[in-house]
This record gives C-alpha cells, structure tokens and sequence, in this order.
C-alpha cells in the first residue's frame, strides 16, 4: 500500500539532493575544519558556503550572524538563558501560552529559579492581544520568546511588529521560527528581530542540526563553552555532514518558496474543503486567514484524536493529534486549552501538514477515507446517534 | 505511536459486542467528553441466575478505551455478577496482552462502568473514589494524585520514601525531579525545607547510617527519613522491597529503625533448613515475574553467594539488575545473613 504522509510539522523527508550532498562528509571529506591542513580547510570551506545558503534563506545581513548548534531545542534555550545571563538584572520574560515545549518547559523550570514568567494569552482563534503585550514590555524584561507560527494550528504571530514594540523600549527579541523557515520568506536584515531558532529536519535537512541566528551586535553568553567553534559561541566540534546538508536544504527550500505558497497552499485548502464539506460537526482550528501554507488542523466533535490516528494509520495515511492519549498525559494539547476549545472538540483535533511532497492524489485518497473513519468512530460513541450528538442523553455521574 | 499489542489493535479495528443493547437491564456510564473518554456499558442480566446473558459497549476515546471495552465484554459475558465484578483492571489489561503504562487508565475505566452497571441493575447507587493525575512514574505507572495522597498521608519527605510507600522512582529513576517537585510543593505547604537539604551531610537530620559501597546491596536500608544520599542500585533494591510487602503479606517487613545486619538477627539454622528457605523465596518471587512473562531458576547455593538464573522476558529485561535486587533483599529477609545473588550465563545483567 502506498502510504501517505501528512505529518511535515513533526518531520520531513531528508531531500534525495540533501543525502547526496551530504554523505562525502562522513568520508573523503572527514577533516576537522579547525585543523590546518588541507582536509580541514576543505570541510572549513564547506561550512562557509553553507552559512551562506542559510544566510540567504533568512535574508541575514551577515553570514556569521548564523550559528549552528544540535537543533531548535538547543537554540531556543541558548537565546533564552543568554539573555538572563547577559542582564543579570533583568528578571522577567515574556512569552505565550502557545510556544513549543522546548519555550515552555524552560521557562517554567526557569520560574522555579526565581525569576518571572508572563504568557501570553491568545483567543478562539489563536491570535495574541498586543495591547496586553505592549503593557508587560518593561526595564524588567530580560527577553521576548514568541513563536513565528505556531506547529499544531500554523497560526502566524505578527513578530516583526511584536520585535518592533520590543525594540522600542530596549528589550531583546527572540522567535521561534523552527516552523515558518522556509516555508515563507524572510528578511531579517530589515526587522528588529535579535534572534531566530530554526531545525534543519523540519525543511527536508537531517535530524540533530540547528541553527541559532544572532544578530550581529546582540550581548550573548554561550551554552556551550569549551572551544573556538562558532566563533566561541557554541563548542563543539562541527556536525560537518549536516551543516552541509542544511545549507543545501535552505537553498532547496529558497527554490521551492514560491511552490510552497501556491501549490502546497492550494492542495491545504482543497483537503480542508473535501472533509469539511462531507463531515458535520467538524471545523478548522486556528486563525484560517492567517497561518501556515501547509497547515490543516481540523477538530472533529465527540470523537478522539488518538483512535482516528489509529484508523488512518491502517490506511496508510500519517498525520498527528493533539489529543491527550497521544501524548500520554491526560490533558488535550496546552494549544488546544490556551485557544478555549469546546470540551466536545477539544480531544479530536487531528494536524494535517502537507509539504512539497504531498501529491493531488495523496490529497484526493484522504479525502475519500477520512469521512468514513469519522463515522465508524462516532457510531461507536455513546454521544452520537441517526448522524447527530445526542450528549444530553449521555452524561455520567462519574467523570 | 504507542506500542499497542496485537491483540490492542485487532479489538480496536474489530471491537466486539459494540453498539447499544436494546434489552439492557444495568447500565454503567463513566467517564466524560473533557475528560477525553467515556464508555456506556450496558448488561442483560438473566434476574433468576443474576447471569450476564449479553454485554454492549459504547466508547467515546482512544484506541485502547475502545479495545479494553470490547476486551471487558467478552470476559464477562456469561458469567454471574458476582464472576464479574472479580475481573480486575489488570485482567482485562491481560486479555488484552498488556497494555502500555500510560494506558492502563483505560482498563480501570473498564473495570468502574462494570461496577457501575451491576449497581445499575441492583438499583443501587455506585460512588467513585477514584481519582487520577498525569503518570509520573512510568515504570510502575503511578500517578500524580497518588504521590500527592502518599506523601500527605503518611508525611513523607524524601524521594526514597516515596519509592517505598507507592514504588514510583523504583525504576529508571528519570522521574525522581517529578517526584522532587511534588514533594517541594507539599513540604512548602507544611513549612518544611526543600528535598535537596535532605542531602547535606551537615544537615541535623541525617541520622541514617553511611553505607560503605562495597556493601550497598547487603545491608537493610532503614525507611527513615533522613537517609544519606543513596545510589540508584539503593532505591531499586528498596523499591523492590517495598513492593514485596506489598504483594506479598508473609514477607517479615522491613523494620524502620535502624538498619539491621544479619546474623544477630535470626536464630542460626542448618544447611537444608537454610536451602529451603532459599527456594521458598525463588518460589515466592516467580508467579509475579511470570506475570511479565519472565522466570527465575535457583542454581545452585555456595556460602553466602547464591547462583540464580533469570529466564523469559527477564533475560533481556532493562529491569532485571532491580529485580536480583528485589530478590536479594528478600532473601536476606528471609535468611537474616547477608548473600549475594549472582545470576548466572544467560541472565546478561550485573547487580
């Protein structure tokens, strides 16, 4: 069976091109590009053009503004605890009720070390109130971490207006980008954003690479210390094979920009439409109007998300939920909860996202077997009969 | 994905006796749309026999939510209400040929709807008193609201203890930061310093005695609070005896004074005496670890090193240096001496 696969947020597909780029690195071209000789000066060479290809992709104004490090995770928390350390008199940061764990799960630790967290709230829709922002911006502020575009709903967060209001009253701004880069341009050169975290696997690079940019200029302490690498910013020798392979992908995604936002977009829109139009009681979360290209997430009431990953899976199809049994905790997604989801959709919100890869024909199958595995699960639920919720009829005592 | 097994997916993707029940005469609803599932169980009871004559199920939830409700209909169809309510969670989780850790909320769903549709059909009004948090532990699948109740309850105050009262930190030990938060909230509520100061040396509540290393695992570790910092091998080897007060009722519990070294402790006894001992704690100790489909073989017994060999799923079993520990420290229970237990060939672990 061929098998379809709709989960481009969680990972991609390494581009052939990408692998083939990539592989003399792990052979003839195995020097240390500290070493002075040739076989490290030729990987050092390499590393140079790639920091330029990424440079390109985020329209940098300099390539050494690009610093590589393990993934997005690793450049979230080196912006983050660079800043506190950097203004050791600065003790809050401002946030949102929506980023990445990787945001979270720090700043929450980071609470528990004294200092202060605001997160920002966000509507039904996924939007933030800048008003509320504008208001918490302050001398205290140490640094802004605010996601370019959400990864379950796509959702965009207006940063380059968010850096702006920071910028203006001298504080740092970092932006979790790991899902907009590459899939929309940039021009960084011409915003007041201090720092960006991009993963190279979430546009068609190799897993375990990373890049934090860091605009020239910006007060920084490393993570990592213990060598000159990265001009003392990230020890560590180099990932050389990855290096290469994401400055090879940037340049790929550069490329496929255009296609990204028409076609992918074009093929979003047309699975968005084909479910909606033969489920009831189903509805696109997020900001419709304002979010990713290639991001569908759809809440499907009275079901659960876990059981229709599950029934799609059998088909061959991959996509992913933010339900709470996926995860294994008992909570639907902290996206879901901070968007006031109705109780009723809040656990089957089932993330489609496309890539250059997706197919029409990829599309036209989901579209055919989806409707069916919603039926089959809502016949077997107690809140649903005759193609209607009937929960009134349905309501334990004991929850 | 999770790692459902096969028999999970086929009574997901074929459940069994779904659907309602027309003539249904006990009727269990638990769980709810926030809550992420529900299940409605519904019994047609034979009133003469008090036999269930038919089972159905409606299931709101995940695919195991779906599976254990099929899985629960089939084990009781047949039997009487009393057979019935005897099914524990754990037997329909083994229906099911297990289930992951995370999941086995879904088989106590099963097991509260049973209740609640007997009571249904007695006319009786069915309370639940259960209640859950997210899994701390994964090992052992504990949860939050059990940890939490455990430490107010019995006024714990280290992690050491709460792997001995609930098992949760027994395993991997990558929960024992989880554990510490809980355990910081609750101390800070009753005005007590933060876990970490257990662990100064200078610190005037460190009474516990140091325990060399070359003997960390042939001494009785006092429960107290206020132990010195312990070794991972320490609380797995506690865990384990914890867990065997608790599953097993005859095993001499473990005194929560001051550690207790052996032969003082017990009257002398001669070799077959001693033997037999030795193969009624192997004997004691199989049934559970056949429940994980494993096994454990006595070998041979040459002074205080006692040469066991673990066999079935134990063999590559991650857990299986913390189950030699378990058993050990049952056996100097058992024997009141220091042994060590030393598996042999296949068993590719060390204690």
């Amino acid at each position: 069976m061929e098998t379809i696969y709709l989960d481009n947020n969680a990972t991609t597909r390494v581009d052939p091109e990408v692998v083939e780029t990539m592989l003399p690195y792990f052979t003839e071209q195995f020097g240390n590009p500290s070493s002075l000789h040739e076989y490290g000066n030729r990987v050092g060479l390499a590393l140079k053009k790639a920091r330029g290809q990424i440079q390109a992709l985020l329209g940098a104004e300099y390539d050494t503004e690009i610093v590589f490090t393990s993934c997005g995770t690793e450049s979230d928390s080196t912006a983050i605890l660079s800043a506190l350390k950097a203004q050791p008199q600065r003790r809050e940061i401002i946030t949102t009720q929506v980023e990445h764990p990787a945001v979270l799960a720090l700043c929450e630790h980071l609470e528990k070390e004294g200092y202060t967290v605001h997160y920002l709230a966000v509507d039904g829709q996924g939007r933030l109130d800048l008003e509320q922002y504008q208001s918490l911006l302050s001398e205290q502020t140490a640094i802004v971490s605010v996601m370019w575009a959400n990864n379950e709903t796509g959702t965009f967060f207006p940063v380059l207006e968010m850096a702006e209001m920071a910028h203006a009253r001298g504080v740092m701004f970092h932006t979790d980008a790991v899902q907009a880069v590459g899939k929309i341009p940039m021009d960084l050169k011409n915003s007041k954003i201090d720092m960006l975290s991009l993963s190279g696997h979430k546009l068609h690079g190799p897993k375990g690479i990373g890049v934090l940019y860091l605009r020239r200029g910006t007060r920084f302490r490393p993570l990592l210390r213990g060598g000159h690498q990265e001009r003392g910013r990230r020890a560590g020798t180099e990932n050389a094979a990855s290096i290469v392979a994401l400055g090879k992908a940037a340049e790929l995604a550069l490329q496929a920009m255009e296609h990204e936002n028409t076609e992918v977009r074009r093929l979003r829109d047309k699975l968005e439409k084909g479910i909606l139009s033969q489920v009831n009681y189903a509805f696109i979360t997020g900001d419709p109007d304002n979010r990713l290209p290639n991001t569908s997430n759809i809440a499907f009431e009275y079901i659960e998300g876990e059981s229709i990953l599950l029934m799609l899976n059998k088909f061959g199809i991959a996509a992913s939920s933010g339900s709470a049994c996926t995860s294994g905790s008992l909570e639907p997604s902290h996206v879901m909860r901070a968007m006031g989801l109705p109780y009723t959709a809040a656990h089957g919100t089932v993330r489609f996202s496309l890539s250059r890869d997706t197919t029409e024909a990829d599309i036209d199958r989901v579209i055919v077997v989806l409707p069916g595995i919603i039926d089959q699960l809502r016949t077997l639920s107690p809140y649903w009969k005759y193609n209607a919720p009937v929960k009134e009829s349905f309501d334990p005592a004991y929850a | 994905m999770w790692n459902y097994s096969e028999k999970v997916q086929e009574h997901f993707f074929n459940p069994r006796n779904a659907g309602e029940l027309e003539e249904a005469n006990g009727i269990g609803d638990v769980g709810s749309l926030s809550c992420g599932d529900a299940l409605r169980l519904m019994l047609k009871v034979d009133p003469d026999t008090e036999t269930i004559l038919d089972a159905r199920f409606q299931t709101f939830g995940c695919g195991s939510a779906i599976a254990s409700s099929s899985a629960l209909t089939e084990i009781i169809k047949g039997k009487t209400l009393d057979e019935a309510l005897a099914v524990s969670n754990q037997d329909i989780a083994d229906y099911l040929d297990g289930l992951p850790p995370e999941k086995m909320h879904c088989s106590v769903m099963g097991r509260e709807a049973l209740q609640a549709a007997v009571a249904n059909y007695k006319g009786e009004e069915w309370s639940d008193d259960h209640e859950e948090g997210a899994l701390v532990c994964k090992c052992f699948a504990i949860d939050e609201v059990m940890i939490e109740d455990t430490i107010r309850a019995n006024h714990l105050s280290t992690v050491q203890d709460v792997t001995h009262y609930t098992k949760a930190g027994g395993g991997c030990s990558a929960c024992h930061e989880g554990i510490e938060d809980i355990l910081n909230r609750v101390l800070a509520e009753r005005g007590e310093a933060p876990v970490g100061s257990n662990l100064q040396p200078s610190d005037s509540r460190s009474e516990g005695h140091i325990i060399p290393d070359d003997q960390v695992s042939g001494v009785w570790v006092s429960s107290s609070a206020g132990e010195k910092a312990m070794t991972a091998a320490d609380v797995a080897a506690d865990a384990m005896a914890a867990l065997s007060q608790i599953e097993l009722p005859d095993t001499p519990v473990v005194p929560d004074t001051a550690p207790v070294t052996g032969n003082t402790a017990k009257p002398v006894m001669n070799n077959l005496q001693r033997m037999r001992r030795i193969e009624a704690v192997i004997e004691r100790v199989r049934p559970q670890l056949q429940r994980d489909h494993g096994d454990v073989e006595l070998i041979d017994i040459d002074g205080s090193n006692i040469h066991i060999r673990l066999t079935g799923a134990c063999t590559n079993c991650q857990l299986a240096s913390m189950t030699l520990s378990g058993i050990q420290q049952q056996m100097m229970e058992e024997l009141g001496e220091f042994v060590k237990l030393i598996p042999v060939k296949s068993a590719a672990v060390g204690v």
